[in-house]
């Protein structure tokens, strides 16, 4: 049962006859079970996001189309196949046409270095985490394309925004892997996941429940949801503020192409948190084994979109000014303190006193940072000068 | 020559002789991403991943924004209207010609051409990150250093602007 | 402690989201078309006339006087008058309207043609469920689309269609009152 996909792709691919156009059969039915799952799964989010964040308003969410409105998704895709494509006269065509392409492309190729089940990864790369961040890099680029190909003052706003943000982000976002990578001694995503195998008495060899790995693991998320444009730090988007910003410009099938790779970034961001600090594929206790790999990868996944949608329906858009504060006084110091609490933690033997060690190491500075960068600006009571 | 090569040899030299012709400096800026990525899968090709991935990191991913940022808030007027051939362009041929008659003199009198061809290489990430600090540790120190130099200074630089004058 | 605030805020969503699900008075929203909020006495939208009686083209209290189609702001209204006159509710033969026409599509619904009517002809509809196929056509209402009669205007704003009937039955009774000692000397039929 664990091991049905990986057999039935075996199996597919016995049917050809050996040598290269095995290996170009082989590739090609791991990228269409890829695009096919996400793009599924694609759908699937958009409309729990919908409906999760109507409960949070108190309000149904989507309920029309279908059962409980899940057919909702295919009502949004047929919209946007059928609606008109229109294109700004000023603007630069090719690069305009080019821009949702080279968004989708790399965060689909980033999926494939995630594993996401026993033997299922769709490449192993030696450097795989380096391959993820490496393709992950071509989405500024893209952001970059539509801002300044819309001719149009708010989308090039909004590209400045988001490049501003996402190079912020990507510094700690690497640095708090890079701890991961640190402990696991490779950057292969097959290999981190199988160091975190393994349990002592109940509790599993996740790195997120180590003190470093904990710190990790939520510097990494909030540099995701900064990096992939998720609310708080949807900025570069502000509807509000910038009328959506480096989109604006796009209709019809190709917003929904932006749209798609956002969401699969998300997705990938997501994947690549699991296989560092949640133990990838691995089951959270012994007695839960025998539940299939990919089960327990895609439920994960599931539970950290969740996360995603709970914080975005909880938290108000970020200042511009908070949005770098942020990354650069409190992130990336909180993430070089990281690194070198797991260099600690690598070098000191294994007991009560490490984890006391380590988790002072983490909490301290925390808890110092928060305190001089957040709370010292007391706001004094607003007077008025003129009205009573 | 595989078909690989050869694709990604002719998409990078378009995309470089792009960014010579092209008028309008985004485009040039965005055909030098593409020559980058090129040269990547390049590196890719001759299987050495690590340089492949740390080429599109830094080159497509920063270096490419780098420019495109700097074009961006530089850039004050319309592209000139004039052709993209300056009068001294023959001047400039000729020199190219003679860089290129020593350049390919000096590769062709090489004694590496007489060696024999080394075997596959297949250097893994892990020996990489050995050497860095083992070996070479004298220089990656030295790059980080300088590094570090660099970007105190550009702190320095940005910071000036907002004491009162 | 920096992020008490969001684990806080967290709590407040997680509260609402599974609340939502087990209370139902929780919900701010209702199913529009089968479920529908109770109308407010003060909604408005768009214009109608008013009659009286049971034919609407006898009882309307519109006189063809004009004061809406030029005090309007965004000129909606276009009147022509007819050439034979009728009685109006005191019995008074007035003008009344040939063509009565208001393009809701240009309508700002504010009222001002109400405002001015000094016949209580023209009130405010509540009626917002207005979409049609053909949005230069049908949003163009004419006099028959938008006589409605007095007890629908009753049904709609109680209050102000009270004040209204008192008014107009005050006004009804005085010309009465007036019109019996009239009567009684010359003792020729004012009404023809």
């Amino acid at each position: 049962m664990d091991q049905i996909f990986v057999n039935l792709k075996d199996w597919l691919v016995a049917l050809f006859p050996a040598g290269r156009q095995q290996e170009l059969v082989s590739a090609l039915i791991s990228v269409a079970a890829l695009i096919g799952t996400f793009a599924g799964l694609f759908a699937l989010t958009t409309v729990l996001e919908r409906k999760g964040l109507g409960r949070i308003q108190n309000r149904y969410g989507p309920n029309r189309v279908g059962p409980y409105g899940i057919l909702q998704p295919m009502a949004d895709g047929l919209k946007a196949l059928t609606k008109e494509d229109v294109v700004p006269r000023s603007a630069d065509q090719v690069v305009h046409f080019l821009a949702p392409l080279v968004l989708v492309a790399p965060v689909f190729l980033a999926l494939a270095v995630v594993p996401m089940g026993r033997n299922m990864a769709a490449v192993d790369f030696d450097a795989g985490i380096l391959f993820f961040f490496a393709v992950g890099a071509a989405t500024e680029l893209s952001v970059f394309m539509a801002g300044w190909s819309s001719r149009n003052k708010y989308s090039l706003l909004g590209a400045m925004r988001a490049i501003a943000q996402m190079i912020s982000y990507e510094v700690p976002l690497i640095l708090s892997s890079l701890a991961v990578i640190m402990i696991a001694g490779s950057l292969s995503a097959v290999t981190i996941v199988e160091k975190q195998a393994g349990y002592s008495g109940l509790i599993p060899h996740w790195f997120v429940l180590t003190p470093w790995g904990f710190a990790g693991f939520i510097l990494f998320m909030i540099a995701a949801a900064a990096e992939s444009n998720r609310s708080p730090f949807d900025l570069p988007e502000g509807e509000s503020e910038i009328i959506a910003g480096y989109y604006i410009e796009y209709s019809g099938f190709k917003f929904a192409l932006f749209f798609l790779g956002e969401y699969i970034g998300l997705f990938a961001a997501s994947g690549l948190a699991i296989t560092l600090f949640l133990g990838g594929w691995n089951a959270p206790f012994p007695f839960l084994t025998w539940i299939p790999s990919y089960v327990w990868f895609f439920g994960k996944l599931l539970a950290l979109i969740a996360v995603f949608i709970w914080v975005r329906g909880t938290l108000p858009r970020l200042r511009m000014d908070q949005l770098m504060n942020f990354a650069w006084k409190f992130m990336l110091p909180m993430a070089l303190i990281n690194l070198l609490t797991a260099g600690v933690w690598h070098f000191t033997p294994p007991g009560l006193a490490r984890w006391i060690i380590c988790a002072l190491l983490v909490f301290g500075p925390y808890v110092a940072l928060g305190r001089t960068l957040f709370e010292s600006k007391k706001l004094a009571k607003r007077t008025y000068s003129y009205a009573e | 020559m595989s078909a690989t090569f050869v694709m990604l040899a002719v998409l990078t030299v378009v995309s470089a002789v792009a960014v010579m012709l092209l008028r309008n400096l985004v485009h040039c800026a965005l055909a030098l991403a593409v020559t980058f990525a090129g040269l990547a899968g390049i590196y890719l090709q001759l299987n050495a991943q690590f340089v492949g991935f740390a080429q599109l990191l830094v080159y497509v991913g920063a270096v490419a924004i780098l420019i495109v940022f700097a074009i961006l808030l530089t850039r004050g007027r319309e592209p000139p209207l004039q052709s993209v051939f300056s009068g001294s362009a023959i001047v400039g041929f000729g020199i190219a010609i003679v860089v290129f008659a020593v350049l390919a003199t000096m590769t062709l009198s090489s004694r590496a051409l007489g060696m024999e061809k080394p075997g596959e290489a297949n250097a893994s990430v892990a020996q990489i990150g050995e050497q860095l600090m083992t070996r070479y540790i004298l220089p990656l120190e030295v790059a980080g250093l300088l590094l570090t130099v660099a970007l105190i200074g550009a702190v320095i630089i940005a910071m000036r602007d907002k004491e009162p004058e | 402690m920096l992020g008490e605030g969001i684990i806080k805020g967290m709590g407040e969503t997680a509260r609402n989201f599974f609340g939502s699900y087990v209370k139902e008075d929780r919900l701010t929203t209702v199913q529009y078309p089968e479920e529908r909020l109770p109308q407010k006495e003060a909604a408005r939208n768009f214009p109608f006339l008013v009659y009286d009686g049971k034919d609407w083209d006898k009882g309307l209290r519109c006189v063809a006087c004009q004061i809406c189609e030029k005090e309007c702001p965004p000129q909606c209204i276009y009147i022509v008058k007819d050439a034979t006159k009728k009685p109006d509710h005191i019995g008074k033969m007035q003008f009344q309207a040939k063509v009565f026409d208001i393009d809701i599509s240009v309508c700002m619904s504010c009222q001002i043609c109400v405002e001015v009517c000094p016949f209580e002809a023209i009130k405010m509809d509540v009626e917002y469920e207005l979409s049609t196929g053909d949005r230069f056509g049908q949003l163009l209402l004419h006099k028959d689309q938008l006589a409605k009669s007095n007890d629908y205007y009753r049904k709609i704003h109680p209050t102000e269609a009270a004040e209204v009937d008192a008014r107009m039955g005050a006004e009804k009774a005085k010309a009465e009152a007036k019109a019996k000692p009239a009567a009684a000397t010359s003792a020729t039929p004012s009404k023809p």
